[in-house]
C-alpha cells in the first residue's frame, strides 16, 4: 500500500466522526467491511449513509406515502416521478431542496438547487418545461434577510433564465423560524414520451461506464454530510463545500442528452447529484444487483493532483454518468462532442457484485456493493406527539377596525404582499407555452408543446398550520394543492413533496414529521393524489432552533385544453360572485391573528377531505362548462383577501353587501374547502343549483364592478388602494426603504 | 417565405421562433447551426434569443464570431433581411450589422415582463402590418437591453427613420417611467441603413398565439410574410 502514488491517511473512529459516522454506525460499518476501510471508502461510505443520501431517518415514515395510481407510471425510487398525461406522453417531475448551501452562499447554492433538480427530470428523458421555486426566508427585520432573498433569486435566475426553463410559479414567505436556515425547494417538470422514458438501474456485465458534462473539480466536496447536520456559529467556513453551477453547461448538456437519448445508445442514465460520482456510480449498479469498476485517471478534471478521495466525493455540477449499450461509444462520442461536452468511457459493469476504483492501475476502494447501496442504517427514531393548541376566545372575531384597515395591512404584510419583484426577475415566457403564471391564477398553466393540453402547477404548504397541528397541516398541505389545481380547471395528478424538518433526533422534530407524514398520506389517499417522487431535508436548525415543520407539497394537473384554464382575475363588470363551501370563521393560525392581533396561537383549521374532493370536482366541472369567468380558493387571509386578491389582478371592484356585518372571523378566518367563483349573472342561477346537487355549501357575495371593494364594513376600498399597498412593500424592501 | 434560425449553443428561443415562422409561412424553418458554413437560399434569417455562448466575455460577442455569421453577413449584404431578437439584437450589434451595444439594465436585474412599444416605423419587411405611431404589447426578458450610442448615431438613428420600435408607458409617453432598462431614448429597435436587417429586444414570437393572452406580435410576422411571399 505504501508505494502508492496517493498516501492515504490512517481511517480511524475519530476521522470516521468527523465525517459524520457515528460509533455505532461505524462499528457496524467495520462489520460489513471486514476490515479497517482505506480513506477513500471511508469517504465513500460516509455519503453514502449519510442522511441525506440514505434517508435513514426518514424512509420508515415515506413508506406511508400511496404511490400508485393508474396514472401513475413511475413512483419514488428514481430521479424523478413519471406519470401519465395521455397520447403516448408523461410529465415528470420532483421538487428538491438546496436549503444549506443557499444559506451559505446564496446566489451558487439557489443556481446549483435548479441545475440538480432539472438534471433530474432530464436524465429520465424529459425536456423541461416548468421551474417552481418554493422559498422561505427568515423575518424581514434579520440583517442576513435581505441579502438571502437578493442573492437566492438571482442565483434562481441566473439559472434558469440561462437554460431556457420558464420559472412559472412558486411561493415566498417570512418567518423568524427561518431566520437561520432559509429553504429553497425548486421543483422542475418535463415532458417526455413514454417510449422514450430512461431509468438508472444498470444492466449488461461489461458494459462501458461512461462520463458526460463538465469536468470535475474541488467544489462541493462533502455537500451531502454538510447538509446532514446542524448549523452552528461557524458554518459559514464551509462555504467551499457550496457548488458552482454553469448554467450554460447545463443547457448544453440538455440538449447532448435529449440527442442521445433519440438514438437507441443508452441502457441506463443518472445525473451525478448529491455525492457526485459515488452516488450515481452505487446507485445504478446497486439497483441493477452487478459491480461495477472504474478508473479514475480517465474521470475529466478541471485541477491538478486530484485525489481518488476527492475525485469521488466531488460535488462538482452538470455532469451525467451513463451505461452505453455495446457498441454505442462512437456515436455516443460525437454528439458530446458536438455540444463540446466532455466525454469519458471511465469504467464498465462488472458480475463481482464488487464497488472498485483504481487510479494509474492502483486500487483505492474494493467494497461489496449492495451494502454501500441497501445497508445503511435504518432508524426508528423516537417520536413525542405535538400537544393539541388551546381553542381561542370566541371575542376575537369581533372586529376592531375597518375591514378596509384591516384588509389594507394584510395584503401588504410580507406573506401577502406582490412578490413581483421576485418573478419579474425570473424568465416565465421561454418557450412561449406559458398560459398563467402563479400570480395569475391558483395555479401556473402551461401549455404542453405541440398539444392543446395544459399542465397545472402549484406549491403549497402552510408551515404555521404544521407547527400547531402537524397532522391536520400535513393534510391541509395537500388539500390545499389540489385545490389549487382544481382552481384553475385542472385535474390534479399527484404530488412532489419537499419535507423540510429540523433535527430528527429530537423526539419533538421527528414527532412532526411522523405526523405531517400521516396527514399528508391520508390527505393523498382520499383525494386520489399520490406521490410519486420527493427529498427530505433534515437538520434545518441553527444553534438548537428548528425551522417551522415546512413539508411542501409540489402539486401537477392536467387540462384537456389549456385555453380552457381560469385564471383569478375578476373580468366582466355584473359577473355574479359566489362563495362555495362553508364559513365558520376559524381564526387560529390565521394571517389575521399574526399580522393584526401580534399572536400565533389557536387550532389549525379543520379539513374535511370528503368536502375538499366534492368541491373541487364540481369546481373542475363547472370550469370545464364554461360557467367560471374567475376562480380563486381561499387560504391565506381568508375570503376578504382572496376577494382583493381577484379585485387587484383584475383591477376591477365589487359590491359585496352581504358582508356589511361581517366580523373578523368572517372577513379573514382561513376555514378550509372553499372558492370564490365569478360566474356570468345569467348563469348564476345554474351554477347554485349545480352546487346543491353536489352537495357543496353555496352562497352570493355580490357583483362584478366599480373601482373599489364597497359594502365591507367601515366603507369602500378603491382596488388601487390595495395595489398600492399590495405591491409597495417588497421592493421597498429590498431598496432598504421598508421592513 | 423561406426562412432560417440560427442555434447558437445556449440559443433558447430557436424553438420558438421557429414555431412563429413555421405557423405564418407554413413552411418549416431552416435550423442552421453554429458550425454551418452555408445556407439555403432564405428571404430571411432569425437570430434568435437565449444566451449564446453563455453570455460569456460580453453579450453576443463570441457568436458575432461563429462561422455561421460570416454566412448572415453575407446574405446580409444582398439584401437578404436579418432580424435579431434579444440576445439575436446584442449578436448583430457585434458583429457590425447594426449600430450601438447593448449594456447591462439600469436597475441591474434581468426584467421580464410586457412592455409597451410606440411603432415607430412602419417603412420595413418587418413593421409594414403595424399602424404608424401604434402602441403594442410585447414581452421582453433581458437583463442586458439597454441600449447605448454615441449622441450622433442616435440622432442619425432617429433622422434616418432608422427607430423601430420605442418604449412607451401605457399612454404612449416616451420617458423613464416607460424605459424598462434605461434604453438610450428609449430605443427598443433598430434598423440598419437600408432597413433589411432589425434588431430588437422584445420578444414578438412571445405574443403571437392566444394562449399568450396577447397578439399583438402577429402583425410583425404577417408583416414579414405580407413582403417576402
Amino acid at each position: 500500500m505504501t508505494s502508492k502514488r496517493w498516501n492515504e491517511p490512517a481511517v480511524t473512529e475519530a476521522l470516521a466522526a468527523e465525517h459524520g459516522i457515528k460509533a455505532d454506525e461505524y462499528k457496524r460499518l467495520l462489520e460489513i467491511v471486514g476490515r479497517t476501510p482505506t480513506f477513500t471508502e471511508l469517504g465513500i461510505y460516509s455519503v453514502m449513509w449519510s442522511e441525506h443520501c440514505s434517508y435513514k431517518s426518514s424512509k420508515i415514515w415515506l413508506r406511508k406515502f400511496p404511490t400508485e395510481a393508474p396514472w401513475v407510471i413511475c413512483g419514488p425510487g428514481e430521479n424523478a416521478g413519471v406519470i401519465d398525461i395521455g397520447d403516448g406522453q408523461a410529465a415528470i417531475f420532483k421538487m428538491e431542496s438546496h436549503n444549506h448551501p443557499s444559506y451559505i452562499e446564496p446566489f451558487q447554492g439557489a443556481a446549483t438547487g435548479v441545475g440538480g433538480i432539472l438534471r433530474d427530470v432530464f436524465t429520465m428523458g424529459a425536456r423541461p418545461v416548468a421551474n417552481l421555486n418554493a422559498l422561505r426566508f427568515g423575518e424581514p427585520s434579520h440583517p442576513k434577510t435581505r441579502s438571502l432573498v437578493a442573492g437566492v433569486v438571482a442565483g434562481i435566475g441566473h439559472y434558469g433564465n440561462c437554460v431556457g426553463v420558464p420559472t412559472v410559479g412558486g411561493e415566498t414567505n417570512f418567518h423568524k423560524a427561518y431566520n437561520g436556515n432559509c429553504l429553497v425547494n425548486a421543483m422542475t417538470v418535463g415532458v417526455a414520451q413514454q417510449d422514450k422514458i430512461f431509468y438508472s438501474k444498470a444492466a449488461g456485465v461489461g458494459n462501458p461506464v461512461v462520463y458526460v458534462g463538465s469536468k470535475t473539480g474541488r467544489d462541493g466536496i462533502h455537500g451531502a454530510t454538510m447538509s446532514s447536520a446542524e448549523f452552528t456559529e461557524d458554518s459559514e467556513a464551509k462555504r467551499p463545500t457550496v457548488q458552482v453551477g454553469d448554467p450554460f453547461t447545463e443547457k448544453l448538456l440538455i440538449e447532448a442528452c435529449l440527442e442521445l437519448m433519440a438514438t437507441d445508445a443508452i441502457q441506463s442514465i443518472q445525473d451525478m447529484g448529491a455525492a457526485g460520482l459515488t452516488s450515481s456510480s452505487v446507485e445504478m449498479a446497486g439497483k441493477g444487483g452487478l459491480g461495477i469498476e472504474l478508473h479514475l485517471e480517465k474521470v475529466p478534471q478541471r485541477e491538478l493532483n486530484m485525489t481518488p478521495y476527492e475525485i469521488m466525493l466531488s460535488e462538482s455540477q452538470e455532469r451525467m454518468l451513463i451505461i452505453l449499450k455495446p457498441g454505442s461509444e462512437d456515436l455516443a462520442r460525437s454528439i458530446m462532442e458536438k455540444w463540446e461536452l466532455d466525454f469519458a468511457v471511465i469504467g464498465h459493469l462488472t458480475d463481482t457484485g464488487r464497488f472498485v476504483l483504481k487510479m494509474d492501475g492502483e486500487t483505492y476502494c474494493d467494497l461489496a456493493l449492495a451494502p454501500l447501496f441497501d445497508a445503511a442504517p435504518l432508524y426508528t427514531r423516537p417520536t413525542e406527539p405535538t400537544p393539541a393548541p388551546a381553542a381561542l376566545e370566541p371575542e376575537l372575531r369581533a372586529l376592531k377596525q375597518s375591514a378596509g384597515a384591516v384588509l389594507t395591512r394584510l395584503i401588504a404584510c410580507p406573506d401577502l404582499a406582490s412578490k413581483r419583484w421576485i418573478w419579474e426577475q425570473y424568465d416565465s415566457q421561454v418557450g412561449a407555452d406559458t398560459r398563467f403564471l402563479s400570480g395569475q391564477a391558483d395555479a401556473a398553466v402551461v401549455r404542453v408543446h405541440g398539444t392543446q393540453k395544459g399542465l397545472a402547477l402549484s406549491s403549497d404548504v402552510t408551515p404555521r398550520y404544521c407547527h400547531a397541528d402537524p397532522y391536520r397541516g400535513g393534510m391541509q398541505a395537500v388539500a390545499e394543492s389540489y385545490r389549487n389545481i382544481s382552481a384553475v380547471g385542472a385535474t390534479p395528478l399527484a404530488i412532489t413533496d419537499n419535507m423540510n424538518f429540523g433535527n430528527p433526533e429530537k423526539p419533538r422534530i421527528m414527532g412532526q414529521f411522523a405526523a405531517c407524514v400521516e396527514g399528508m398520506a391520508e390527505a393523498c389517499r382520499v383525494l386520489d393524489y399520490p406521490v410519486v417522487s420527493g427529498n427530505v431535508s433534515l437538520y434545518n436548525e441553527t444553534n438548537g432552533e428548528g425551522i417551522l415543520p415546512t413539508p411542501t407539497v409540489g402539486g401537477v394537473g392536467l387540462l384537456a385544453d389549456g385555453m380552457k384554464a381560469v385564471g383569478l382575475a375578476l373580468r366582466n363588470a355584473g359577473d355574479v360572485l359566489l362563495l362555495l363551501g362553508e364559513t365558520a370563521g376559524h381564526l387560529g393560525q390565521s394571517l389575521y391573528l399574526r399580522e393584526i392581533l401580534g399572536r400565533e396561537d389557536g387550532p389549525t383549521p379543520p379539513v374535511d377531505l370528503a368536502l375538499e374532493r366534492r368541491t373541487a370536482e364540481l369546481v373542475r366541472a363547472l370550469i370545464a362548462d364554461g360557467l367560471v369567468s374567475a376562480s380563486h380558493d381561499v387560504s391565506d387571509g381568508g375570503l376578504a383577501v382572496a376577494l382583493a386578491e381577484m379585485a387587484m389582478a383584475g383591477g376591477i371592484g365589487a359590491d359585496l353587501p352581504v358582508l356589511a356585518d361581517a366580523d373578523a372571523g368572517t372577513l379573514f378566518g382561513e376555514d378550509q374547502a372553499r372558492y370564490v367563483l365569478a360566474v356570468p349573472a345569467d348563469k348564476a342561477a345554474e351554477v347554485g343549483a349545480r352546487a346543491a346537487a353536489a352537495g357543496v355549501p353555496v352562497s352570493k357575495l355580490g357583483t362584478v364592478g366599480g373601482d373599489a371593494l364597497t359594502g365591507l364594513p367601515g366603507g369602500a376600498i378603491p382596488v388601487a388602494a390595495l395595489r398600492g399597498a399590495n405591491e409597495g412593500w417588497l421592493p421597498s424592501y429590498m431598496a432598504g426603504t421598508a421592513h | 417565405m423561406k426562412s432560417a434560425v440560427i442555434v447558437f449553443p445556449g440559443s433558447n428561443c430557436d424553438r420558438d421562433m421557429a414555431v412563429a415562422l413555421e405557423r405564418v409561412s407554413g413552411k418549416k424553418p431552416h435550423m442552421a447551426f453554429h458550425k454551418d458554413t452555408d445556407l439555403p437560399e432564405v428571404d430571411v434569417i432569425a437570430v434568435p434569443g437565449g444566451f449564446s455562448y453563455g453570455d460569456y466575455l460580453r453579450c453576443g460577442a463570441m457568436a458575432a464570431h461563429s462561422p455561421i455569421m460570416r454566412v448572415v453577413k453575407e446574405r446580409a449584404a444582398r439584401g437578404v433581411r436579418v432580424m435579431g431578437i434579444c440576445n439575436g439584437f446584442q449578436i448583430l450589434t457585434e458583429a457590425g450589422l447594426l449600430p450601438g451595444a447593448l449594456i447591462r439594465n439600469k436597475t441591474l436585474k434581468y426584467i421580464c415582463k410586457t412592455v409597451d412599444l410606440r411603432v415607430e416605423s412602419t417603412n420595413s419587411a418587418f413593421t409594414g402590418k403595424y399602424g404608424a405611431g401604434q402602441i403594442i404589447r410585447i414581452p421582453v426578458g433581458h437583463g442586458e437591453g439597454n441600449f447605448v450610442a454615441d449622441a450622433a448615431t442616435l440622432d442619425r438613428l432617429e433622422g434616418e427613420g432608422r427607430v423601430a420600435f420605442r418604449y412607451v408607458t401605457a399612454a404612449g409617453a416616451v420617458d423613464a417611467e416607460g424605459n424598462p432598462n434605461g434604453a438610450s431614448r428609449n430605443i427598443a429597435g433598430i434598423f440598419n441603413e437600408t432597413r433589411t436587417v432589425l434588431g430588437m429586444m422584445p420578444h414578438p414570437e412571445r405574443a403571437f398565439d392566444p394562449l399568450h393572452g396577447n397578439t399583438d406580435g402577429r402583425a410583425f410576422f404577417d408583416s414579414l410574410l405580407e413582403t417576402l411571399s
